[in-house]
This record gives structure tokens, C-alpha cells and sequence, in this order.
């Protein structure tokens, strides 16, 4: 079924298969595998995307919903050479290990600067509370994004 | 798979007209759960996030709004509600329309609506009704909803107490499917409505525990001690994986004593 | 070693680097098993069992073939090699083989054109049980002889007795290391007869020999790949879908794909070793432990995996860090029809460092001791023999150190917060200040490094210089705990070149690297690559008669004398090696022997607030002193660390697969409870640096520790909040409530 949406600031007219998630047309449909599939029931926040400015788990959006949509995934937040800051503080701060888990927490996070530039120790917390991390206990992550947000 | 992405409340009313057994989908958040493992495979979908409509939320709660937005207000313990419900991704997507046409026992939301008393307004292509929660309500996952029909709102009644308390009991400090959990509300007069979720095959009002405490204008701690012990009789919980009957048989009376007392601070 | 290493170069040892995988994980670029893909490439599916124990009574495969798109369907008949396949025995069949042994078995496997088409035809397939009782209770597994292995400790007096006696019955919970990659794997055809796969592991060459032999080709015509991989704790030490997707492929000579979803995951690998421990501990009067009694039950599902290895770490930690002249303890594995289990970070030893660690509080209460005062007079040292296995100890072992340092570190203040998010509930308001109880409590563990009793362990590494810089070849897997970043370290250091690369070699490319678990790759694999990066800098400046290498060239008396170009004009300098540890023996009839390579303790001390009329738990810090020998890289440390800490929090509290006759009732993400943010604990750590006598520079494995401890600290402080014995992890509100 024919969709047309806007992905990562570029107009797309692509195919949505019946019954098929967000999740699954990115990455099985549209080659933009960094959106990651770890449990499909929006209970870890891998796979979040920025849709219509509200960040939502990609794999409960039904793709041929998605027609009209502005949608940006973790490949539209940043280069390998012009890192987005969420990114870059994620890096030096210990923020990464296995990775799978990552750009979720990017998208989230970048999502979260985007309306709040400082936001609180809990309040990151509680902002990323979707996003599961079983490598890194967190800390690595809110150490990076504390001082992101200048504390 | 056919699906309609109607923009007006006429065009998605025409479509359920059409097909009256279409799937609804509103945030997505509980039907591509069961699309993405199998276990649904509908044929023809309506979507209605483009409602304007069912976004409504002044005295009455569109359908469509979502959890994001309620846990901004303006209703106190249906924020409360609100931001326990799943993680901030599924509140930015979920709607409580979703909530009340799902009707899981666990509904993080339906405590507070059945508390109200409030009513579900449905509507089809050929008039509108508006069911009582009780009524609504059938059974565990089950409702009154007709082919044809869609959830347009929630009507409160006019009168809402400044009191009212929501609490979730789960083993996760976040993201967690409640164990029980509980909405107290009390009026200046004393009146007070306790409903009960996750403790029996539906949310359920706390009847007896109600009438006892409504008649005690400034409870003693006896009054208190003996309002936990008529919730904790008065749910109907099951053992499942999520937790045992005794353990939320007594949590609910405690969360409900507790959601009390912060009412009557 | 007599090559002196280079100095002056950065982003070597002690620094920390940033990983080199950092930049393609946090744009969405790196490359995970389920990313991959291949032109004309198909997709798989499994059929599986839905009892725990059942008769297979009929299969019919035929309407799922006539479903178009389908391109094979397979099942047991269609092995053409070993029928079964299993890490240590060969007992486990490639697909369900007359019986399901547990829920979930992989009973055959489907290739179709797309996902969708796949899933379809598994649900064609046409197939009968018949229903059997299933064997689920492990202390009924052990009347009925169902063993997978009886380690028994004998060592010291056993009629040795104490002034004080404790007696305790403790159960650990199954739990799962729901890494967040789920099994996933490609497999590509090469046209003459072979495959290459790709696919979560954690030893690809242990992996490769098994799946060689079931579709009975030779070793070569089969190459695995260490592929990305997202998370594994252990889940990936046994195979998953490695022989199936290779099987689809083959068959159909078109590469095909195979993911798992997470509700196949849970049933789709190893999980931790539910456990029953019955312990008795006595003691003299002035807390000196006379002698530990212990039996010890391990429920190792339907098949072996790593049982026998579990069994032996449980039963040679029985007694933890500890001196004890007396130790009898029984350690069994059995087989029932539960899920299946194997590998967890902390391998058997968490089981048991529960049950020791509550011991020694109780002893402590019983002797009106401080609990910390009771560990130290009893703490294990370097030289004296462990209370198990009578091995003498000869690498560091700073007990009393991480002890001292543990209870230097200052306590967080007060609960003084009436913010839910700083509150036992969280975000669902349940509680308030008032009904709140601090406790804090402690736990000591020591975990033995790399893989013990006679195992012929043993890491390959290639380290080539060339004019571009230094590639290190390696087969072992990273699997985010930041190995490639601690290799690229130690052969900066050692060469003095600062350019370096880990390149991620195929089982035909190099020899084994061992298995990425038992902490023991930074010592193993970074051994070797230590010992070839030295030898590949004594070569280099043999080649360039020089007496400094540095990323520039050689060096002579503070000249430099030859560039790398210049170096390498004849070609790159190469170096590859195989590496040992310090060799084990198997052990006696009473487990008694140098069974252990290396060893690591760790303390833990967790603050937690309680609501103990709800039952519900906030752990609001743990703190740790850790012996990690050196620290090659502060932040991965750190990280290593903080992770490792919050699933022992996990297991302590919330994670629990739930199991009724063999069936996992929570197998989703919305039911088995990870820690989410709101959730993870403060923690503060002090790192001991006393080094291992073989790690690369000392340093010692890190990763497993972290686990270990945790778990019973964060109970023994809910046990010193709310006066209860607990006696089993995880804590559920209602053992709490006593509802």
C-alpha cells in the first residue's frame, strides 16, 4: 500500500506491507536498520523514532498509518563526522557498550534536550524510563547526559 | 489489508457505516502488540489519529487524546493515573480511548473514570448513546461497544472533588503493569468513591468500603484500619504471574487507605 | 618477557579510550547479526514445542511446502550430520526428535520469500502431540537419578564442630539475561557446497565445531564470523539457531535469515540455574568458621549445556571467601523438563555467594559480631588454600582490602525526598516518607577467572605491523563490554604504535579465541595479543637494529632511524600465538586439586529504602571495592561495573521467569521486569589494584564479580531494614508482606 511521508527531512513515497509496523518497514523495507527490534510491545524503547514531533515506539505505529507523517529515525539525528550532542556525550561519557540499546536512547534523549535544554537528574531518569539498558546499569548514560545538561 | 485514514469525525462515522467490523486504531499501542506477534490480522483498518474531534479535552476527554497530554492535567488523579501508564514513548501514542475500548482489568486509567461514574460516549453513522461505565463495561476485555460504533469521548459528571488520589502498586519503579492499583476520590461532604483495578475481572467499585467511609466526616484511625479491611474483602483478585490473590487482596487495602489518607490531609 | 614495551604513546593502557565501535553504535550504523543482509536472501522460521514434555505423535510438513513463497521445510530427518549437538555432551537434538524435552523446542524450520510467508507456514505445519507428564521439580529430578553431574567437596575433619551452629535454606529464581539483541543469524551459501554464518555467539569456534559435524561437513567448508552482537551475559555461550539457518540455507542455496522475537527468545537459550541450597555453617566463639556443610541443587533443564561447569563453580564457591579448615558440600545438576539453562554472568557462583553471604550474617547475629569484622577474621588471602579445593591461592586476593575499602566509602544521606521518583514505587506514588525503612547491608564474593578443572584454555591472536599500522586478528567476540578497546590499549603499550585495529577474524582466518565469558577475554585474549605485539616489537627493531618503536618508526639512540614505510618495505611484521594460563588439573573424588587459573573478589555494600507494609523496594545506592588487578581502561571499568551491579539489583528484586510445568508464563519484556532507569541504584566504587601474576599488565577480569555480591547485599539490607530472613531472590513484595 502506497504511503508518502517525510523521512529524516526527505519527501518519500514508499510501500507499506498489510499489517506491518513502522519498525519493520524501516528496517526490513528501507535499509535504516538503526532503529532496533528487542521486543516489539513498547516495553524497551529501542526502536524510537521522533513522529510528528512526539517520540514514540516505532515497532506500535502501523505503518500505513504513517502517511503524512514527519518522521526521524536515529540515522536523521547525526553523522559520523558531525556527531548530534546527545551522541557525542553518550560517547565520551561511557554511554555505549553493546550499542543496541543506543539509539533508542539517542532519540529520547535528543527528543527529551529538544523541549528541555536542562533538564533534572529525574527528570532524565524519568524521561528515559522506557529505554531499557542491560549493559551499562545507566550510570554511564546519566553521567553523559547530566553533563550535557550542564550539571 | 484495507485502511481508511479519515480526517473529520463524518469521514471515520461513512467508514465504520462501511465496514462495520473494521479495527479501530487509535495509539496503536496495545492492537500492534498483537499484530506484531501474530496473533491479529485485521482486515480493514480505520485509523483515527487525524480526528480533530476525538482530540478534545474541555470538561469532556476526546477519545483520542493521549496519556502525555492527561498527565499535564487537568484532572489530578487521572495525571496521577496517567503517568504510570507504560513508558513515555506509549503515553505519547496511547490514548484513553484505547484504554476504556481495551478494557483489561489492568487499565491504568479506567480506575479514575469508574470512581466518576463517568460515561462512555459512542457513536455510528446512524445516532450516538452514552453508556454508564457499568454498563459499558462487560466483562474482562469485553464491552458494549456495537459494529459501527466508536468511542467519541468520556463525560464526567459536572461535579468533580478537589480529592482525589491515584496509586499504582508494581514491583518496577516505571514502565510496569500494576499488581492493584486504586482511585479515591472524596467530596467535601464526605462522599467518597473508591475503585479498585487489577483485583478482579474488571475495575471494580469498592461498595461497601464507600458507604462505611462516606458516613465518617473526620475518620479515626479505627475508621481507617476497618476501611483498608472492607477493600481488601471486597476485591476479587486472581494468582497470576504478575502477583498472588492474597498479596493484592492486602496491598489494595492498603493502597486505598493510603490514597484516603492523602485525601483527607 | 624480556622486550621492553613502548611509552610514550596515547590511548594505551590506564587511559580512557573511547571505544572504536562508539561512533557507528550511536549513529545506528553498526552492524548487529539481525541488520545483516543478502541479495536474494530468505527468511526462517521455527516451529516449536508447546508442551514442556510431549509425544510427538505427527508431523506432517506438506501444507506448509504448498504455500507459495515457501522455499524448505526441515525437521530432524533432514540433519544430514550429527543428529544432536551440546557443548560439553551431544544430547540435545537439531530439532525435537520424537519428544519435546522442553517448552519451546525447535521442533523444524521454515525458509520463505519473506517473514510474513515463513511465519505462515510454520502455522501450516501439521502436527500432533501427545501430552506427558513433565518432570519440573529438581529435588524429584534428583531421587529419580536424572544427573547431570554430582561434584562433591570433601576436604577437612568432618566431625570438625563449632560453638556456634547456623543452619539456612535458600532458593535462587531462574533468571534471564534477556540481553536486548535477540538471537539472530545469516547464513550464506558459497556455491561449492559450504556456508558462511554470522550469528550471536560467544565462542565462534566452540560453535563452529558443533555445527560442522551435524551437517556433516568438513571444518572448513564451514566458516563462522564474530559478528555484532547485542548483549549476551551467557545467552550466547550455547547455540541457538546456528545449525538450523545454515541448514535452510544449504538446502535452499540462497542465504537466509533467521531472528528470533523475544517470546521465542525466552525459551530460545540458556538461562540461569534455578538453585536449592541447604547450608550449615559452624563456628568458635570468636566467629572463626570450624567448617561449611553444604547441598546444593542446580535445575539444568532438559539438556546439558554447561551444567557440569555451573555445578562445579557452585559447589568449589560453597564457602565463598573465606578460610574454613572443614568443608563438605554436594553439588548437583539436574535434568527436568524446565527451561533450559546454562551460562549466566557469575556462572553458579551467585547462586551459592546468596546463600553464603546470608550465612554469615546469621553467624554474625548468632555471635553478636559486627558482620564486616566476621568476613575480615575469616577472609581468604594470597597463600592460603581455598576452603574447597584445598588449591593454594597465589594471585592477589585482597579480601580484607575490599572489605576496609567497601566501609571507607561514606554512606548516602537520609531519605529526605517526599519526590516519588526517590521513593519504593516510583512513579506510581504508593508510598510516602513515613512508611519508609533504610537498611543497609553487605555481601563479599570471589569468583574464579577463565575456565578451570584440566580445560585446555587457550586464546589465538595475530598482530601485523605494516606501514598503515597494527592490525590485531582475534575470533573472539565482543559483545559490548569493550574488549576491542582494551586490545587496541595493550598493543598500543606494547608496540608503541599508536594506529591499531581489531580486526574480527573467521574460524578459517585464526584458531580459537575461547568463549567471551568467565571474565576471562581481557586476560586471555589480551594476553595473547600482549605476547604478540611484544614479540612483534622485538622483531621490529631486530629488522630496523633499532632501540624504540613508535608510531613514526624505529629509533636509535633518540633518532629516528627508519620510518614504518621503510620498516615494512620487505612486508608487514607478523606475530601470531596461541595463549595459555597457568595449567588446572581435574579434580580428585573429593574436588580437591589446582582446578582454578585466576581468582577475583569483590564487596558490595547496597542502601535500600523499604516499604515494608507494601512490600516494595527502592535500592537507593550499592557501592563496591573491587580486585580487578589493573584497570586498563577507567571508563569501561566503570561501566562493567555499574551494569553488572544493576542485574544483581535485577535478580535481587524483580527478575524472575515464572514457570509453571515447564512453561515460562512471563516470557515478554512486559512481564519479566528489567530495571529501567528509575530503578538503577547510585553507585560509588573503589577500584584495588593489586595484579593478577599472569593478566596482561596484572589485570584481572572484571566482569562477573559486579553480579555477584550484589545480589545478596541489596537482601541482606532489605533483611536489615525490615527484620525478615528472606531466603530467596528474587524478594517479592508478598515475601515481604508475609500476604
Amino acid at each position: 500500500m502506497d504511503i508518502r511521508f517525510r523521512l529524516n527531512g526527505e519527501d518519500r513515497a514508499v510501500d507499506a506491507g498489510t499489517s506491518q509496523s513502522l519498525l519493520s518497514l524501516l528496517r526490513d523495507g528501507l535499509g535504516l536498520p538503526g532503529s532496533k527490534n528487542a521486543c516489539e510491545q513498547g516495553e524497551c524503547g529501542s526502536c524510537t523514532v521522533v513522529m510528528d514531533g512526539r517520540a514514540v515506539c516505532s515497532c506500535l505505529v502501523l505503518a500505513a498509518d504513517t502517511d503524512g507523517a514527519d518522521i526521524t529515525t536515529v540515522e536523521g539525528f547525526g553523522e559520523e563526522d558531525a556527531l548530534h550532542p546527545v551522541q557525542e556525550a553518550l560517547l565520551e561519557g561511557g554511554g555505549v557498550q553493546c550499542g543496541f540499546c543506543t539509539p533508542g536512547f539517542v532519540v529520547a534523549a535528543a527528543h527529551l534536550f529538544e523541549s528541555n535544554p536542562t533538564p533534572e537528574t529525574d527528570e532524565i531518569r524519568e524521561a528515559l524510563s522506557g529505554n531499557i539498558c542491560r549493559c551499562t546499569g545507566y550510570g554511564g548514560i546519566l553521567r553523559s547526559l547530566e553533563k550535557l545538561a550542564g550539571r | 489489508m484495507d485502511i481508511d485514514r479519515p480526517t473529520d469525525l463524518a469521514g471515520a462515522l461513512e467508514a465504520l457505516r462501511q465496514a462495520p467490523d473494521a479495527t479501530l486504531l487509535a495509539g496503536g499501542t496495545d492492537l500492534m502488540v498483537e499484530i506484531n506477534f501474530g496473533l491479529k490480522r485485521p482486515d480493514h483498518v480505520i485509523a483515527l489519529r487525524r480526528i480533530g474531534d476525538l482530540q478534545e479535552l474541555n470538561g469532556t476527554i476526546g477519545s483520542g487524546v493521549t496519556w502525555a497530554r492527561l498527565e499535564q492535567g487537568p484532572f489530578r488523579a487521572l495525571a496521577q493515573a496517567a503517568r504510570t501508564v507504560g513508558s513515555p514513548q506509549i503515553r505519547a501514542a496511547g490514548t484513553i480511548g484505547g484504554n476504556v475500548a481495551t478494557a483489561s482489568p489492568a487499565g491504568d486509567g479506567l480506575p479514575y473514570l469508574v470512581a466518576l461514574d463517568a460515561e462512555i460516549d459512542l457513536r455510528s453513522a446512524t445516532g450516538s448513546r452514552r453508556l454508564r461505565w457499568d454498563e459499558f463495561f462487560t466483562g474482562p476485555k469485553m464491552t458494549a461497544i456495537e459494529p459501527g460504533e466508536l468511542i467519541h469521548s468520556i463525560i464526567l459528571p459536572d461535579e468533580l472533588p478537589a480529592r482525589q488520589e491515584f496509586g499504582k502498586v508494581g514491583v518496577r519503579n516505571a514502565m510496569v503493569i500494576s499488581a492493584v492499583m486504586a482511585c479515591v476520590l472524596r467530596f467535601d461532604d464526605g462522599r467518597t468513591r473508591v475503585a479498585v483495578g487489577s483485583a478482579g475481572p474488571t475495575t471494580l467499585r469498592m461498595s461497601r468500603a464507600e458507604e462505611m467511609i462516606s458516613a465518617e466526616t473526620d475518620p479515626s484511625e479505627a475508621a481507617l484500619a476497618e476501611f483498608q479491611r472492607l477493600v481488601s474483602e471486597e476485591v476479587r483478585p486472581i494468582t497470576d504471574h504478575r502477583s498472588t490473590e492474597s498479596y493484592r487482596r492486602h496491598a489494595a487495602g492498603v493502597i486505598a487507605r493510603r490514597l484516603l489518607e492523602r485525601c483527607l490531609a | 618477557m624480556t622486550t621492553t614495551t613502548g611509552t610514550r604513546v596515547r590511548g594505551g593502557i590506564g587511559e580512557s579510550v573511547k571505544r572504536p565501535d562508539g561512533v557507528p553504535k550511536v549513529t545506528g550504523n553498526f552492524a548487529y547479526a539481525s541488520d545483516l543482509t543478502a541479495e536474494g536472501m530468505l527468511w526462517g522460521a521455527t516451529l516449536r514445542s508447546p508442551y514442556a514434555r510431549a509425544r510427538l505423535v505427527r508431523l506432517d510438513i506438506a501444507p506448509a511446502l504448498a504455500i507459495p513463497g515457501v522455499q524448505a521445510v526441515l525437521t530432524q530427518e533432514d540433519v544430514p550430520g550429527r543428529k544432536t549437538f551440546g557443548q560439553i555432551t551431544q544430547d540435545q537434538p537439531v530439532f525435537v526428535d520424537g519428544e519435546a524435552r522442553f517448552w519451546g523446542e525447535p521442533v523444524a524450520v521454515v525458509a520463505a520469500d519473506d517473514p510474513e510467508t515463513a511465519r505462515l507456514a510454520v502455522a501450516a505445519i501439521d502436527i500432533e502431540w501427545e501430552e506427558l507428564e513433565p518432570l519440573v521439580d529438581m529435588e524429584e529430578a534428583l531421587e529419580q537419578g536424572e544427573l547431570f553431574r554430582h561434584a562433591p567437596v570433601h576436604r577437612g575433619d568432618p566431625a570438625a564442630t563449632g560453638a556456634v551452629v547456623v543452619e539456612g535454606y535458600y532458593e535462587v529464581g531462574m533468571q534471564d539475561q534477556a540481553p536486548l539483541g535477540t538471537e539472530a543469524g545469516l547464513a550464506i551459501p558459497d556455491g561449492e557446497g559450504g556456508v558462511d554464518l554470522w550469528v550471536t555467539s560467544q565462542w565462534t569456534h566452540e560453535d563452529h565445531s558443533q555445527i560442522y559435524r551435524s551437517l556433516d561437513l568438513a571444518a572448513d567448508q564451514v566458516r563462522q564470523h564474530p559478528t555484532g552482537i547485542g548483549g549476551a551475559f551467557g545467552a550466547r555461550e550455547d547455540m541457538s539457531l546456528h545449525i538450523h539457518v545454515c541448514l535452510l540455507a544449504l538446502r535452499t542455496g540462497h542465504p537466509v535469515k533467521m531472528v528470533y522475537n523475544r517470546l521465542e527468545s525466552f525459551p530460545g537459550h540458556v538461562h540461569r540455574h534455578p538453585a536449592r541450597m541447604w547450608y550449615r555453617h559452624e563456628a568458635d566463639a570468636d566467629g572463626t568458621l570450624v567448617k561449611v556443610e553444604a547441598k546444593i541443587i542446580l535445575d539444568g533443564g532438559a539438556y546439558m549445556d554447561t551444567t557440569p561447569a555451573v555445578v562445579a563453580n557452585a559447589v568449589y564457591f560453597t564457602a565463598g571467601p573465606y578460610r574454613v579448615d572443614s568443608v563438605h558440600a554436594e553439588g548437583y545438576g539436574v535434568r527436568t523438563n524446565n527451561p533450559p539453562t546454562g551460562a549466566m554472568r557469575g556462572f553458579g557462583v551467585v547462586q551459592v555467594c546468596f546463600a553464603h553471604e546470608a550465612q554469615m550474617d546469621r553467624l554474625a547475629t548468632a555471635l553478636d559480631m559486627d558482620p564486616l569484622e566476621l568476613r575480615k577474621h575469616n577472609a581468604l588471602r594470597t597463600g592460603d588454600p581455598l576452603a574447597t579445593t584445598g588449591q593454594i591461592i597465589e594471585t592477589s586476593l585482597p579480601t580484607v582490602e575490599v572489605i576496609d575499602q567497601l566501609a571507607a566509602i561514606p554512606l548516602p544521606p537520609p531519605l529526605n525526598s517526599d519526590d516519588p521518583r526517590r521513593l519504593p514505587g516510583g512513579t506510581g506514588r504508593t508510598t510516602t516518607p513515613e512508611y519508609v525503612t533504610r537498611g543497609v547491608g553487605y555481601a563479599v564474593s570471589i569468583k574464579n577467572i577463565a575456565f578451570s578443572e584440566a580445560f585446555d584454555d587457550f586464546a589465538e591472536a595475530r598482530v601485523v605491523l605494516s606501514p598503515t599500522g597494527v592490525e590485531v586478528y582475534t575470533a573472539a567476540v565482543e559483545v559490548g563490554q569493550g574488549m576491542v578497546t582494551v586490545l587496541q590499549q595493550i598493543v598500543r603499550t606494547a608496540l608503541g604504535v599508536e594506529q591499531v585495529v581489531v580486526v574480527p577474524a573467521d574460524t578459517s582466518e585464526i584458531g580459537s579465541a575461547g568463549s567471551t565469558s568467565a571474565s576471562r577475554q581481557t586476560q586471555m585474549t589480551g594476553g595473547a595479543a600482549l605476547e604478540a605485539a611484544l614479540e612483534v616489537r622485538k622483531l621490529a627493531l631486530e629488522r630496523g637494529a633499532g632501540d624504540d618503536l613508535t608510531s613514526e618508526g624505529v629509533w636509535l639512540a633518540g633518532e629516528l632511524i627508519m620510518t614504518l614505510d621503510e620498516l615494512c618495505a620487505d612486508g608487514p611484521i607478523s606475530y601470531h600465538t596461541r595463549f595459555r594460563h597457568p595449567p588446572t588439573e581435574e579434580p580428585d573424588e573429593n574436588g580437591q586439586g589446582v582446578l582454578h587459573a585466576d581468582y577475583a573478589v569483590a564487596a558490595h555494600r547496597a542502601v535500600v529504602d523499604v516499604d515494608a507494609e507494601l512490600g516494595l523496594v527502592r535500592v537507593v545506592q550499592v557501592d563496591t571495592a573491587q580486585d580487578i588487578g589493573l584497570a586498563l581502561n577507567p571508563l569501561s571499568v566503570r561501566g562493567q561495573i555499574e551494569g553488572g551491579i544493576l542485574q544483581g539489583v535485577g535478580l535481587a528484586i524483580m527478575e524472575e521467569l515464572v514457570v509453571e510445568k515447564g512453561v515460562i508464563l512471563n516470557a515478554s519484556f512486559t512481564d519479566y521486569l528489567l530495571p529501567t532507569f528509575l530503578d538503577a541504584p547510585d553507585v560509588e566504587m573503589v577500584l584495588i589494584e593489586e595484579p593478577s601474576p599472569w593478566g596482561p599488565f596484572g589485570a584481572k577480569g572484571i566482569g562477573e564479580p559486579p553480579t555477584i555480591s550484589s545480589t545478596p547485599a541489596v537482601v541482606a539490607a532489605i533483611r536489615n531494614a525490615t527484620g525478615l530472613a528472606l531466603n530467596r531472590v528474587p524478594v517479592r513484595p508478598q515475601d515481604i508482606t508475609g500476604t
